[in-house]
């Protein structure tokens, strides 16, 4: 280094809190990740390695329980497994090693798929509605704004389960009960306030001067929203789209109380992987490790995004 | 280009009347500049014209048409915003072809091409076409955000201070340009600045604007030679005018009504006293590169006039000032004629 001798900017940090820092990132990171891993792992184990003690680090890898996560089984005499023909698959196989003869797919699927469709539906419907609601807010002179922005803001405040049976009630006579669209509907309500909220932040702090650049340049309010506000936008749109879609990812009490065999999502179905003798825990990582993915995909997709949106306003003027 | 007509527009912004009954013809391809103080109501003019405001009260007609209720995208205008308003999130390219690309006016993306090239040769900024807005200097900023109007023909180029935000080389570097620009495209522009030299230099006609009203209209020279009122005779000219009260000149012929006495350099013969009697003592002389002023103590007031480097007049020299014809205004403030 030539300009050793230049003195450190006050703003920067020296370099032992450089790695001060980095080490307790990397601490935090392990500390959070590691249970990842574990269930991860456990996916992956026989059900008597799954709850050895001490724990294994070390097993041989197997698909038990992705087995057991996407079939229907019943246990059968050893005698009765002998007399059937071959097995023809690879997981019928691992399944009459244990006993058991599959009787069909199990539900897991469709719950998995209720739960895209009504995690990305409620996501991109609050998203849109909060970003096309915080620009009018925003932008234009709404009677009652500060009010209207409390009473958004205030219809977080009571725990959304205080309003549990009354909806239950409402649901069933709207005939909503059970269904994909009755819960993107309440999802929707629950994240639009919260989407609301956050994006009026990142849209004020757009200058309105780049509309008015479009307007005088020709094109209509609608217009210069999607070419000029929208791409500004985009990186406070992606952090609202990542808390919605966490918060309706999540959700377990509403989609308990109000689905039973249609629309119910993957938070209230894996508990009841684990079956009869509660012992499979194979299956339940298994179910929750393909629970986990999509949301894994999309933050790191939008993270440029997310860690721009976090920070935005901040280094920007 | 065509015709801009604002007829008595009024603009009131809650308790702040920002323009009162302002009317003011803008002839094709004309250049006229308004010129005032922060505040004046000089951008709001433009907003107004533009459509990014409605008017509270008047019409403004563009080629004959009444264009009071239009949209900005109806009207067919051009405006260069002080601030550049860029679109940060586009390339110089994209952000010269933003115009053409609007659905108002379909343009082929060969047309476009060449017009952006166009524009971005003539104000030399066609080697950053592929860069993002944001790299660019503050010179090169405004370059574009001139040339974003530039590539389009449109009624009338509206221009908020342009040139406010660059340093004062770069500034006389595109005033000229824009004087040359202007003059080659026949471009009808309204023109906004609080700064003399801009108006004075560019303007074909300048505009006077204070407190919301039009002072006066006129070219340069009149506006700077015969000025309407006190404020308009203020606005113009370096060092400021002197203003004296009527009694600071007892031998001075003047008009009946008139109460104050408006001199410049041009209008101040300063002599040394040499035994007559003296009627000022020079304070100080400042030396301000490419003029030296001087200032004289006039009984109770600082006159100040440019001075003659010959002179040798210094700091104690007894001086008669001696005025030919300088300007009359009544109480008012209104100018008294001869």
């Amino acid at each position: 280094m030539s300009d050793v001798h230049a003195p450190r900017p006050f703003s920067e940090p020296s370099p032992l809190a450089r790695r001060l820092a980095a080490a307790a990132v990397v601490l935090y990171a392990v500390i959070a990740i590691l249970p990842l891993l574990w269930i991860g792992a456990t996916a992956f184990k026989s059900q008597a390695d799954a709850i050895a003690y001490p724990p294994k680090i070390l097993f041989t890898p197997t698909l038990e329980g992705f087995v057991d996560l996407f079939t229907v089984q019943t246990h059968q005499s050893h005698d009765f497994i002998a007399k059937l023909p071959p097995p023809a698959t690879w997981w019928e196989k691992i399944a009459r090693d244990r006993d058991m003869v599959i009787a069909g797919p199990s539900r897991v699927v469709e719950r998995f798929l209720n739960s895209l469709i009504i995690g990305f539906g409620s996501t991109i419907l609050a998203t849109f509605l909060g970003t096309l609601a915080a620009y009018g807010f925003s932008r234009f002179r709404v009677p009652l704004a500060d009010d209207l922005m409390f009473f958004i803001l205030s219809t977080r405040m009571m725990p959304p389960i205080a309003v549990a049976v009354p909806i239950y009630m409402m649901y069933r006579w709207l005939g909503l009960y059970d269904t994909r669209i009755g819960m993107i509907l309440l999802y929707t309500a629950v994240n639009v306030s919260l989407a609301v909220w956050l994006l009026k932040g990142f849209i004020d702090e757009i200058p309105r001067e780049y509309e008015e650049a479009a307007l005088v340049d020709g094109y209509t309010r609608l217009q210069a929203f999607r070419k000029v506000v929208l791409p500004q936008a985009v990186t406070g749109i992606a952090a609202t789209a990542i808390f919605c879609l966490i918060f309706s990812w999540n959700e377990y009490a509403f989609n308990l109380l109000l689905t039973s065999s249609e629309a119910q999502t993957m938070p209230p179905f894996i508990p009841f992987i684990i079956g009869e003798g509660g012992q499979n825990w194979p299956a339940v990582a298994a179910g929750t490790t393909l629970f986990l993915l999509p949301i894994v995909v999309f933050t790191i997709a939008l993270r440029k995004h997310l860690l721009r949106g976090i920070t935005f306003g901040a280094v920007r003027k | 280009m065509s015709e801009v007509a604002l007829d008595r527009v009024s603009k009131r912004f809650g308790a702040t009347q920002a323009v009162s009954d302002l009317s003011l013809t803008i002839e094709d391809g004309a250049f006229v500049v308004l010129l005032g103080p922060t505040g004046a109501g000089k951008t709001t003019t433009l907003r107004l014209v533009a459509g990014l405001e409605r008017p509270d009260a008047g019409g403004i007609r563009i080629a004959g048409r009444d264009v009071t209720r239009d949209s900005p995208a109806q009207r067919d205008v051009a405006f260069v915003f002080q601030q550049y308003s860029l679109y940060p999130h586009l390339s110089v390219f994209d952000n010269l072809a933003f115009p053409l690309r609007s659905p108002a006016r379909p343009t082929p993306e060969p047309v476009i091409r060449q017009k952006v090239n166009d524009v971005a040769t003539l104000l030399r900024i066609a080697d950053k076409l592929d860069q993002r807005v944001t790299k660019l200097s503050g010179g090169q900023m405004q370059r574009v955000a001139i040339g974003r109007a530039l590539v389009r023909s449109p009624s009338i180029y509206l221009m908020d201070e342009p040139l406010s935000s660059l340093d004062a080389k770069l500034r006389a570097e595109l005033r000229i340009e824009l004087k040359r620009i202007q003059r080659e495209l026949g471009a009808t522009i309204l023109y906004v600045t609080h700064d003399q030299t801009e108006a004075m230099t560019l303007g074909s006609r300048v505009g006077v604007i204070e407190n919301g009203r039009l002072a006066q209209v006129g070219t340069p020279r009149q506006v700077y030679e015969d000025p309407a009122n006190v404020y308009v005779a203020a606005r113009l000219g370096s060092p400021q005018i002197n203003l004296a009260p009527r009694s600071a000149f007892p031998e001075l012929a003047a008009p009946a009504r008139a109460t104050t006495v408006g001199a410049r350099t041009e209008h101040a013969e300063i002599t040394r006293a040499n035994g007559r009697r003296a009627s000022g003592r020079v304070t100080w002389v400042e030396h301000l590169g490419d003029q030296d002023h001087l200032h004289v103590q006039l009984g109770e007031q600082d006159f100040v006039t440019l001075a003659d480097p010959d002179s040798g007049l210094g700091p104690g020299d007894d001086v008669a000032i001696a005025l030919k014809d300088p300007l009359f205004f009544s109480a008012t403030g209104e100018r008294v004629r001869t």
